[in-house]
């Protein structure tokens, strides 16, 4: 381990990094992508949907030159998908092949079972790569309990043991990151593995900072408007809080209608952007609408 | 001893406080297991230790699992590290963080120059006044720093500390935000907002800077509280301040103890409960446990394998969706535990194939109708809690009479298929139990739950006949926080 040479040298060095790629994160944010370098553990980031979970990902492999590699898990997710799987046809073949040339059948069962007749799966393929890799594992909340297992020996060790070969052992360790949404508890096992990040809504001056990166032409003003009245939305009790994306979706839209200033009639007219159920649409054009209900006191008492 | 390293020590020294930090936080009922214990020590070796915010992140990372803990550990964060201040150094490290802390806030002032000021050194006593004055400029500019010396001299001047007083720090924060009167500098600040922009402000504009205001407010809160926790914690010692601080994590705080703020927690707990609750109950609906052999199904798949039945096929059996009957009370005394089992019972009613719901004080009301087609559970609950009719002589729980009505009105419609939860903790004030009625349900259902949202060791003690009704239940449950609800849902479907 002495060896090991680190991916980053400071928390700040990440931070930049991450910028320099168009991903705002925060000293959290930082500081954990840092901490998994330094420790060679896999990060498992939880949180609200649309909030740039998988985007970190994404952004830290961007950033660091390394290769993504995404495993999309979902229900049914089994070995033969996620690990390796032995290439059944082309062993059939082999063995056909050999059946006249009188080999011993121990040969050729030793033939068979090699490197060569393995397909990699994302798994595999991660521990086994040369190049620089980060492995991404989204929404492993979908698979079922039982498959979670089938993670923790390359999460913990960096390993695979394949039976009929051996254990193949990572060359080098590569970053991981686990998303998550939180639909379901996750096992202990899975979590103590892990760091845990928990990625929130960003607050005002991020997701300012946000916009300004990702919609380029939008004037600051604007910008800020639209990060507040986002932030008055998501004080709501609703059923989906608008998300990150759909807040630069919300932008981009404002600045192509060519507006400059958000009144109440444009943010009612363009809020489906925002929120996507009706009923929390409803609500929020009505909040919108009246004043707050302290305010209306205050001035009904000038 | 003399002689040992000054690095070595210092790092023992830190496994030491993270040790006591890691059996506090266990204490507060966070699971934090050895192989994380060992993580966090490793985490800290690799951190900046001047960088508290880093090193409260790395601690977090490797500590806490789950989201909704993040509370409990910043608060035993924050009694554990406060003293140790910016430079985390053991031993005085404290002295020099209050000393800067103190140097910090002088410049402040000396920044602040204007309005008259009694010029004693380290800003001992400024008056009210100027305290306010400050306080409106640090909440105008949102000025983060300014904030935070704000609120160390407001909890010098109000609080009224004194050294070893056996009160809690609730008491300290009342009186001073009492003193500082947040409300009506909120609205000088709207009013000054107001005034400043050239026109004047719609009612999205007031809202928005209404929301702007609000979180400094909310923000310098926070900061009160902090120094309020420094005082107290330099006064009574970590452990002890520890454990009065330790609150229990949302999933047990009690139903019927919960403060109002606790509640709010609960409802906001609730909503992602539900959805992982219904995401379970689908699941276990569609990987059931594997049936007898479905032969045609083998039959057919083996016409790939040549006629061999290479892939045998299974009936899964589809376990039917019960239908739910919930009876309720929503008297005072155990509302909110009505509320939030009705709350997740609709929430995943899609795993029923019928939810009916009823509330009774000492009459008895249908109030189904209310969720249909509703998409705000919340909204239909406190409709619940306003519309149904539901009193009958004197608004004082009376079960048996309301069994009656129930028997009378719906007995009819439950069959076989039905599953009847009782929610309420039997408290009868002494009427007549009609415990025949529940003999009756039991009879035509398929099950009958009652749900209890009291303590077993309370249960028929005074007038809970809980016991008497317990006879002719299928099950009686004791669900007093998230934790015991969850389980029994689960249970449920």
């Amino acid at each position: 381990m002495a060896d090991q040479t680190y991916r980053f040298d400071s928390v700040a060095e990440v931070r930049e990094g991450l910028r320099s790629v168009d991903y705002l994160s925060d000293e959290g944010i930082a500081g954990i992508v840092y901490l998994a370098d330094r420790l060679g553990k896999p990060i498992l980031v939880e949180g609200p949907a649309g909030t740039g979970k998988t985007q970190l990902a994404k952004s830290v492999a961007e950033m660091s030159g390394a290769r993504l590699i995404r495993l999309q898990c979902y229900e049914g997710l089994d070995e033969s998908k996620a690990l390796f799987e032995w290439n059944y046809k082309k062993q059939l073949l082999r063995i056909q092949a050999e059946r006249g040339d009188g080999n011993a059948w121990e040969q050729i069962e030793d033939d068979i079972f090699s490197d060569e007749f393995l397909l990699t799966r994302p798994l595999l393929e991660a521990i086994t790569a040369d190049d620089p890799v980060v492995l991404l594992i989204d929404e492993v909340d979908r698979v079922e309990v039982e498959t979670e297992a089938l993670l923790l020996e390359i999460l913990s060790d960096y390993q695979v043991s394949i039976p009929e070969l051996g254990t193949i052992v990572a060359k080098q360790i590569p970053l991981v990151f686990l998303t998550s949404n939180n639909t379901r508890e996750l096992s202990e096992a899975l979590k103590r593995r892990c760091l845990f990040l928990h990625v929130d809504y960003p607050d005002l001056e991020r997701e300012k900072e946000i916009v300004l990166t990702k919609v380029p032409d939008i004037t600051d003003s604007l910008a800020d408007q639209v990060a507040r009245i986002v932030r008055s939305i998501r004080q709501l009790e609703l059923k989906k809080a608008p998300s990150v994306s759909e807040t630069i979706d919300w932008a981009r839209t404002l600045l192509l209608l060519g507006i400059e200033h958000v009144d109440a009639e444009t943010a009612k007219a363009t809020i489906n952007i925002l929120l996507k159920y009706q009923s929390d649409i409803t609500k929020a054009v009505r909040e919108l609408d009246q004043e707050h209900g302290t305010i209306q006191k205050a001035s009904a008492g000038k | 001893m003399t002689d040992l390293h000054p690095e070595r020590a210092a790092g023992e020294a830190m496994t030491e406080l993270l040790a006591g930090f890691i059996q506090e936080l266990r204490q507060a009922g966070l699971p934090v297991s050895l192989t994380e214990n060992l993580d966090a020590m490793q985490a800290v070796k690799h951190i900046p230790l001047e960088d508290r915010e880093a090193f409260k992140y790395a601690l977090a990372a490797t500590l806490v699992k789950n989201n909704t803990h993040w509370r409990a550990f910043e608060t035993v964060f924050e009694v554990y590290f406060s003293l140790r201040g910016s430079q985390f150094r053991m031993g005085d490290g404290g002295d020099d963080a209050l000393a800067q802390l103190l140097e910090e806030l002088e410049q402040q002032e000396e920044m602040q120059g204007d309005g008259p000021r009694n010029g004693s050194g380290g800003g001992e006593s400024m008056t009210p006044e100027e305290i306010a004055e400050m306080l409106y400029k640090a909440l105008q500019r949102g000025d983060d720093a300014l904030m935070r010396a704000v609120a160390r001299q407001a909890v010098r001047r109000f609080a009224g500390m004194e050294p070893g007083r056996p009160v809690g720090g609730t008491y300290y924060l009342y009186r001073t935000l009492r003193n500082l009167d947040l409300d009506a500098v909120l609205e000088k600040l709207m009013n000054q907002a107001r005034q400043d922009s050239p026109e004047a402000l719609s009612p999205l504009e007031e809202r928005l800077e209404h929301d702007e205001y609000q979180s400094r407010i909310d923000q310098l809160k926070k900061e009160i509280e902090g120094e309020i926790r420094r005082a107290l914690v330099a006064d009574r010692g970590v452990e002890a301040m520890a454990r009065t601080l330790r609150k229990p994590l949302p999933e047990d705080v009690d139903f019927m103890h919960a403060s109002r703020e606790e509640m709010a927690s609960l409802r906001k707990a609730i909503y992602p409960l539900t959805r992982k609750l219904a995401v379970r109950l689908a699941r276990k609906r569609r990987h059931g446990r594997k049936g007898p052999l479905d032969f045609r199904n083998t039959v057919r798949h083996s016409l790939s394998y040549g006629g061999v039945p290479a892939e045998p096929k299974f009936k899964y059996p589809r376990p039917t969706k019960p239908e739910i009957f919930v009876i309720a009370d929503i008297s005072g005394s155990v509302a909110s535990f009505a509320r939030f089992t009705l709350h997740l019972v609709y929430a995943i009613s899609g795993q029923f194939s019928k939810v009916r719901a009823f509330v009774f004080i000492d009459g008895l009301d249908e109030v189904t109708r209310l969720f249909e087609g509703v998409d705000d559970i919340a909204e239909a609950v406190h409709r619940v809690n306003t519309e149904a009719d539901v009193v009958w002589v004197d608004g004082h729980s009376d079960y048996g009479h309301a069994f009656e009505v129930f028997w009378q009105r719906y007995g009819k419609e439950i069959s076989a298929k039905t599953t009847v939860m009782i929610l309420g903790d039997a408290r009868n004030n002494y009427h007549a139990s009609q415990a025949w009625v529940l003999k009756e349900i039991e009879k035509r259902a398929r099950h009958l739950y009652w749900l209890n949202p009291e303590p077993r060791s309370y249960w028929d003690t005074g007038d809970s006949i809980v016991g008497e009704y317990a006879n002719h239940c299928n099950g009686t449950f004791e669900c007093r926080n998230l934790r015991q609800l969850e389980k029994f849902v689960d249970y449920l479907a």
